[in-house]
């Protein structure tokens, strides 16, 4: 039975059609694994079904019935769940209430009948293997659980139609091999699911069909059977990668651009040391909780330390805040994007030229030059060969992941830092952008800078850096050269630590 | 230290009630007289004007918003049900119900203006301040309205030793109590403060939830308005309500509402609004010179501001994830 069918949709904006002409059919007790680059118009596409945004031409039908939502609660009221990237959830509100709350169970006076809510709550926790309170707030789990919430509430819902966005992004290991229990127990009740990811290996592994998207239309639909990672690879960028890493064009030099001697902040870090040299990359890793992103943000200045020394271009920086370190030449891309990168409202060239904005002031009266930081981002925005409309028309909400991570780097280039620190700059990219990201690493390091990169991602480590360092419970645990890099010793040394103190995940 | 760490961090999650104390205490050890029954349920009694406009406040600020027009509201409203109490002879309740119509009304205009021709709540209740109180002073020819008699008999009842309007502030503080923590409504205003987009995506009518707030600010404004002017003995003139929208909104977020929405309760704002009176009150016993008592009040409630902040960046602080065990 067909959940789903979208016929000949087209939509486009500022002139530029995001989806083009794409015909879909989703089945019930199958799931849908749909990829392509960032761009490719998959958001677009789910826009459309949720109906975020409606088409400039087109037809949908849901459960048989013609299906034309004007706003995201009529996609809600027919049917269909969206298990988004970033969560849906009101943090200062309760699970159950987040689960009820587009139809709270009433009592006879209209208000909530909170000892039905709990009871129709709880089962529902456990069909998600949630054992917890249906009481606690939101904003007291962890990323993984309130995904479980998110599913609970389409089950609630009892959504025909579940649509998973990058699910397992930010995911453990474990929380990871429970969604996709679920999901294949959604399937078995003969829920129709869309699966969404960059992850070519798990959307081969779990869909039973495969539906691939370059530049607004569907290229391919066929059952996963017919497809190998080589092939989705091929079909999403239109050419086949040969690979997945650039080469590395000039090697480190001996000179340190960042030397970090003993820092220390009780409880959360202990006695790190290490230089990072010119024209070095250097990775970070760990497992979450290992205190790698706690060490960034000490460095550039965003917490505090009690004992050691950072030394930046020769210079002993004390105890810096954020605003000294960029003024010393530091850049730092944090892991989020959405809320720590970027303005999401505001338009690509005042993004790109936020953190150099003071470069484009007037000496005198402190006016911004409006002409000349344009030009500005619109070349860092031709370096980065980033996709986007008019850049001070565009917001950078409306550009694609890969994209917007493009215009934080931008931002910081444009700054011509020496030190560059990227805290997951690939998460949710696709591998077409994700290989531009690299190139643009490897270009920052041969000109001269030292990369320090963290990654949940051992393999992009290998294949970027020159030097790994391992950290587990705030220490660093191991270093690893380019010639001894061995996945699994660095993941012995990951987990060493962790291992012998119990459940660290 | 664990027990020090534990009482700083008491102290702060409850600086506004702690302040609350020690303020009492201070200005009853200034003049003893200040603990008397009398003087404390005459505190009440005037915190309840601005408790109402407080209590529609933490609705509109739960949701992001802002009701600049309240005070402008209830000259409006009681202008009307007086107007109609000279001119036709209208009884109370129905005097009452007029008063309640127009601020309701009221709070749908700025909701329509908000919500239809989407200006920000800022600017829309800023410009129904200005014309509320230009259409009171119009309709009064900007005298002052005498009330008939029966307005001031109704101000002063008292029930069980109880003054009126002390009750219809507890009624008003448990029917917003009950709405926003038991009712559908209620959750989803605290919803579409936290995120209204995902609120849209969750399927909440975000509309009906934002002109829901506003109504009710508006119909609380109403009901101030009719109240107070039955206190005054039936007086009101164009002074009336007049800058009562900030002790409304300092009653708030004394409390612990934020102005960013999502977070705060009805307890709080009634501690809030009844600290503002309790300074007000405590200052005239204390003989303090009348040009400085609105610095006093307003360095107060600037202290309760400034403990909440220095709260939330120690609890952030305090509820640190520590991923090592700490050497000390």
């Amino acid at each position: 039975m067909t959940t789903l069918t979208v016929h000949e949709i087209t939509k486009a904006f500022f002139g530029i059609a995001a989806v083009k002409a794409v015909s879909l059919s989703v089945e019930a007790g199958q799931i849908l694994g749909l990829i392509g680059q960032n761009g490719a118009g998959k958001s677009t596409l789910m826009n459309l079904i949720g109906g975020v945004v409606q088409p400039d031409s087109g037809t949908m039908q849901f459960n048989g019935a013609p299906y034309t939502p004007r706003i995201p609660s009529d996609a809600v009221h027919a049917g269909i769940a969206f298990i988004h990237q970033e969560l849906n959830l009101f943090t200062n509100l309760t699970i159950a209430e987040n689960i009820f709350i587009a139809g709270f169970p009433r009592t006879r006076f209209g208000s909530i009948d909170r000892a039905a809510m709990r009871q129709r709550a709880k089962d529902l926790l456990a069909s998600v293997g949630l054992e917890m309170s249906s009481d606690t707030p939101v904003e007291r789990i962890a990323p993984g659980e309130r995904q479980l919430v998110e599913i609970a509430k389409a089950l609630y819902q009892d959504a025909s139609l579940i649509i998973f966005d990058e699910p397992t992004t930010s995911l453990t290991a474990r929380e990871t091999e429970r969604l996709f229990a679920i999901m294949r127990q959604l399937r078995e009740q003969g829920k129709a699911l869309i699966y969404i990811s960059h992850i070519l290996g798990d959307v081969l592994k779990y869909a039973d069909s495969i539906a691939i998207m370059r530049d607004g239309a569907l290229v391919a639909h066929e059952p996963a059977s017919a497809f190998d990672v080589n092939r989705m690879i091929a079909l999403m960028v239109g050419r086949s990668i040969e690979q997945l890493y650039p080469p590395r064009t000039a090697p480190p030099t001996s000179e340190p651009v960042l030397q970090v001697e003993n820092v220390t902040a009780a409880g959360v870090v202990e006695n790190i040391t290490f230089d990072l040299l010119r024209g070095e990359v250097l990775g970070v890793f760990g497992l979450m909780g290992s205190g790698r992103t706690e060490l960034v943000r000490i460095l550039f200045g965003l917490e505090p330390f009690e004992r050691g020394k950072i030394t930046l271009n020769g210079r002993d920086v004390g105890l810096p805040t954020p605003r000294e370190s960029i003024r010393a030449g530091m850049a730092f891309v944090t892991e989020n994007r959405r809320e720590e990168g970027l303005l999401m409202s505001i338009d690509i060239a005042n993004n790109i030229g936020m953190v150099a904005l003071p470069q484009y002031a007037d000496r005198l009266l402190q006016i911004i030059r409006q002409r000349d930081l344009s030009d500005g981002a619109g070349r860092m925005a031709g370096a980065l060969q980033l996709k986007s409309g008019d850049i001070r028309q565009q917001n950078v909400k409306a550009l694609s992941g890969g994209n917007q991570q493009k215009v934080v780097i931008a931002k910081w280039l444009l700054n011509a830092p020496t030190v560059f620190i990227l805290d997951e700059p690939t998460r949710g990219i696709d591998v077409g952008a994700k290989y531009e990201i690299y190139t643009i690493i490897d270009r920052l390091a041969a000109e001269g800078g030292g990369v320090l990169i963290i990654s949940s991602e051992l393999e992009e480590l290998m294949g970027m850096c020159d030097r790994i360092l391992v950290m587990s419970r705030g220490e660093i645990v191991g270093q690893f050269a380019r010639a001894d890099f061995n996945d699994a010793a660095i993941l012995r040394a990951a987990f060493r630590e962790a291992e012998s103190n119990g459940a660290m995940s | 230290m664990n027990g020090r760490r534990n009482l700083w961090q008491f102290l702060l999650g409850n600086s506004t009630i702690v302040l609350f104390i020690v303020v009492f205490i201070a200005f009853g050890i200034a003049s003893p007289r200040f603990f008397l029954p009398e003087n404390i349920i005459n505190i009440v009694k005037q915190a309840s004007f601005v408790g109402f406009l407080a209590v529609g406040m933490t609705f509109v600020l739960l949701t992001a918003g802002i009701d600049l027009s309240v005070g402008s509201n209830m000259y409006l409203s009681a202008v009307a049900a007086g107007l109609l109490m000279r001119s036709i002879g209208l009884e109370i309740v129905p005097a009452l119900i007029v008063s309640l119509v127009v601020g309701t009304l009221f709070g749908a205009v700025n909701a329509f203006l908000i919500l239809r021709l989407k200006i920000i709540p800022f600017m829309v209740t800023l410009g129904t301040l200005v014309i509320g109180r230009g259409l009171g002073t119009a309709l009064t020819e900007s005298q002052q309205i005498d009330f008939p008699e029966r307005m001031n008999a109704f101000g002063q009842i008292v029930i069980l030793g109880i003054p009126m309007p002390i009750i219809a502030f507890v009624i008003v503080v448990a029917a917003a109590y009950y709405i926003l923590t038991r009712t559908p409504f209620g959750r989803q205003v605290y919803a579409v403060g936290n995120d209204i987009e995902a609120g849209k995506k969750a399927g909440i009518n975000t509309d009906r939830v934002i002109a829901g707030v506003y109504i009710i600010s508006g119909f609380c404004a109403g009901l101030a308005g009719f109240i107070l002017a039955s206190q005054l003995g039936g007086r009101v003139d164009r002074s009336f309500g007049d800058g009562r929208e900030f002790d409304a909104i300092a009653a708030a977020v004394l409390g612990g509402t934020s102005l960013f929405g999502g977070t705060g309760n009805i307890i709080g704002t009634v501690i809030g609004a009844v600290l503002i009176q309790m300074v007000q009150t405590g200052l005239q016993f204390n003989l303090v010179n009348l040009y400085l008592q609105p610095m006093v009040k307003a360095f107060i409630i600037f202290l309760a501001i400034f403990f909440d902040s220095l709260r939330d960046s120690n609890l952030k602080k305090l509820k640190r994830r520590f991923i090592r065990p700490v050497n000390t």
